[in-house]
């Protein structure tokens, strides 16, 4: 078990010269001794490089990486003591179940004694007892990706198991069990979990802490709450959230707040600097007003889904498109109908230049 | 669900059929035909039934030749289908290395059978070859065409000369198809490098060295213009194997109906020695240990 920190920028290229050549932006982050965390962006976004770095499977082409405060940069993942689970399930064909979970501890020479007792513990926690003999080629493959699961697990004292994107070839009911299985592992082991997905809900609900990462850079590294209410980035107000967050065009003169045409009071306690703002507001916290009621803007509705659970408003204030979660009881409004919602609130964020102003 | 019945689509297999009966069934039936008759002239010929099937197979002639051909396909495989796979690790995996690699260990596949035997009937002389005249300078007493020791380790060391690199070749296809995340998992899981061989690309080979084996188990078991050209099956008949055996009895004597029934027997081993390595490759190391394991 390590705390990790990493001071580092990376490009496969040898000599980088524009942003656009990085795979991963000049960055600082630590990963605290026993956290859960998770890697969260869209492909190509950095993620899997910047875990094959922890790992120690590529260097990165600048700055460190230390593991309690020693600098493991250029060391092997045998010398950090990594565990890693990858993408698609890697098995060893000719072994057994059990062969296959003890494989990471049989090459550390742990007493056998010891393995069978680790093995059996996995694959107690996987639900794998009852197939421990069966050849491990002929199992499905989401059996297949749980043992690459165990054999992450296995070795007791890793510095670290990194995940990435383990659940992308599992259905969709068991991917939701093994998540909750990973959950209860981390609470029973106390390990230092890095988990890299591109699945909002997945990464919420395994990690403490979610970095949301986008074209090389972390844009944000926060809990569940803080990237769904205060999103430091414009990025993380679209990426979290589903749908993701409106943002408006506003502008700010002498304190008073302008939304196009529309002139709205300040929520109250907050003071905004002026100039030109994007107000960015989660369908969640857009509510039905009163028609004309104060601080109420009239949108015109393109489309209204009633899925049940909430309705799902689509409309546009202006030429700007706005997404609604309205409560499951309100009538459902017809496309060319006015409505009018209020957008503020003191959940509204305010950014310029993509970034959190307020 | 329903199959729709066309009796028609045979129509559609008729060509295949036609093919395979020109080139494969018809002239099989004729060395059937020979085989269970005496054909005494063009116009006189009288049916034997298996006289010639017993006659053969009691000819000790035979049984040096098939134990000769035994050695020399196991020797081949024991030892083409091991350097193949070292030189497959060997061989760099990327870049222009790899190309001018490929090249260079691909040439010889590109000689003709009896150029190869002429290259080394010369390169093993001792008056003007390189390899017989070192040997003779390294103070061997080596002549191939003296002694059968001789002869036969060198239509050996040619057969693995000039077929290696297709077991070399095979095994670079499925080396690199293996995808990187197994060798990045065995770096995790701490594998030596020889752990990685045995549970990695060994396995992961399986499927292409199935088809070397075979390949070259059949090859080698057919081989005739090398040594036809190095040696003519000398000295004695140290290095007439099955092929050359039939060769003489068909077109030296014409003796036409044994010949027939020995090509048959002939063509019966291979298949049954095929069938005996695929079904064995087949099954090792996939079938399951049972339930008893804990």
């Amino acid at each position: 078990m390590a705390h990790i920190e990493l001071d580092l920028a990376h490009s496969y290229r040898a000599d980088p010269k524009t942003d656009a050549d990085y795979a991963l932006l000049p960055l600082k982050m630590d990963f605290r001794d026993g956290g859960a965390y998770a890697l969260l962006g869209p492909s190509g976004c950095g993620k899997t490089t910047l875990l094959n770095i922890v790992s120690g499977l590529l260097a990165p082409s600048q700055g460190t990486v230390k593991f309690d405060g020693r600098d493991v940069t250029r060391t092997t993942p045998q010398q950090r003591n990594i565990a890693q689970v990858f993408q698609f399930p890697v098995i060893y064909d000719t072994m057994t179940v059990a062969e296959n979970l003890a494989f990471p501890l049989k090459n550390r020479g742990v007493p056998a004694a010891q393995i069978k007792e680790r093995v059996g513990v996995i694959a107690e926690m996987l639900e794998m007892s009852h197939q421990l003999g069966q050849r491990a080629a002929n199992l499905a493959a989401d059996q297949k990706q749980k043992i690459s699961l165990g054999r992450g697990l296995v070795r007791a004292d890793v510095s670290a198991v990194l995940f990435d994107e383990p659940l992308t070839v599992i259905d969709p009911h068991l991917k939701w069990q093994l998540r909750r299985k990973l959950k209860q592992i981390h609470h029973e082991l106390k390990l230092t979990l890095i988990y890299v997905t591109h699945d909002q809900v997945e990464a919420l609900t395994f990690a403490d802490e979610v970095v949301v990462m986008t074209r090389g850079r972390a844009v944000q590294v926060g809990s569940a709450e803080a990237l769904f209410e205060r999103p430091a980035h414009t990025f993380v107000g679209h990426f979290i959230g589903s749908p993701g967050m409106n943002f408006l065009p506003a502008e700010v003169d002498a304190g008073n707040l302008k939304l196009g045409p529309y002139q709205l009071p300040l929520p109250a306690g907050r003071t905004l600097p002026d100039g030109e703002l994007r107000l960015g507001v989660r369908p969640e916290y857009v509510t039905l007003a009163e028609p004309e009621s104060d601080g109420a803007l009239p949108v015109l509705v393109t489309q209204a889904l009633d899925i049940g659970t909430h309705l799902l408003l689509s409309a546009t204030l202006g030429d700007t498109p706005l997404k609604a979660r309205l409560a499951p009881d309100t009538p459902l409004p017809m496309p060319g109908q006015t409505l009018w919602l209020r957008l503020l609130s003191p959940h509204s964020c305010f950014y310029r230049n993509e970034e959190l102003v307020a | 669900m329903n199959k729709p019945v066309n009796q028609k689509a045979w129509l559609l297999v008729l060509p295949v059929i036609v093919c395979v009966a020109f080139s494969a069934i018809l002239p099989l039936m004729t060395v059937v035909n020979y085989s269970v008759q005496d054909i005494i002239s063009p116009t006189r010929h009288v049916f034997v039934g298996t006289d010639w099937f017993a006659q053969v197979l009691r000819e000790e002639e035979l049984h040096g030749a098939l134990l000769r051909q035994l050695g020399f396909s196991l020797a081949v495989l024991a030892v083409e289908i091991p350097l193949g796979i070292a030189l497959a690790l060997a061989m760099p995996a990327a870049g222009w290395k790899s190309s001018a690699v490929l090249v260079v260990v691909a040439l010889s596949l590109l000689i003709p059978w009896n150029v190869v035997g002429t290259i080394w009937q010369i390169y093993g002389r001792v008056d003007i070859g390189l390899l017989g005249h070192t040997l003779a300078k390294m103070g061997f007493d080596y002549t191939y065409t003296g002694k059968p020791l001789d002869a036969w380790l060198t239509v050996l060391v040619m057969d693995i000369w000039h077929w290696t690199p297709l077991v070399a070749l095979l095994c670079f296809a499925g080396l690199r198809s293996i995808p990187d995340a197994y060798y990045q998992a065995a770096r995790i899981d701490g594998a030596s490098q020889f752990a990685v061989f045995r549970y990695i690309q060994l396995p992961k080979l399986r499927g292409v060295l199935m088809i070397a084996v075979l390949l070259r188990f059949m090859d080698s078991f057919m081989i005739y213009t090398e040594p036809f050209v190095l040696t003519g099956g000398g000295p004695g008949n140290s290095t007439t194997f099955l092929s050359q055996y039939l060769t003489q009895k068909a077109v030296g004597q014409f003796d036409v109906g044994p010949a027939a029934a020995f090509s048959l027997i002939y063509f019966l081993i291979i298949l049954l020695l095929c069938f005996v390595l695929y079904n064995w490759m087949q099954r090792v190391g996939t079938g399951d240990k049972g339930a008893g394991h804990e």
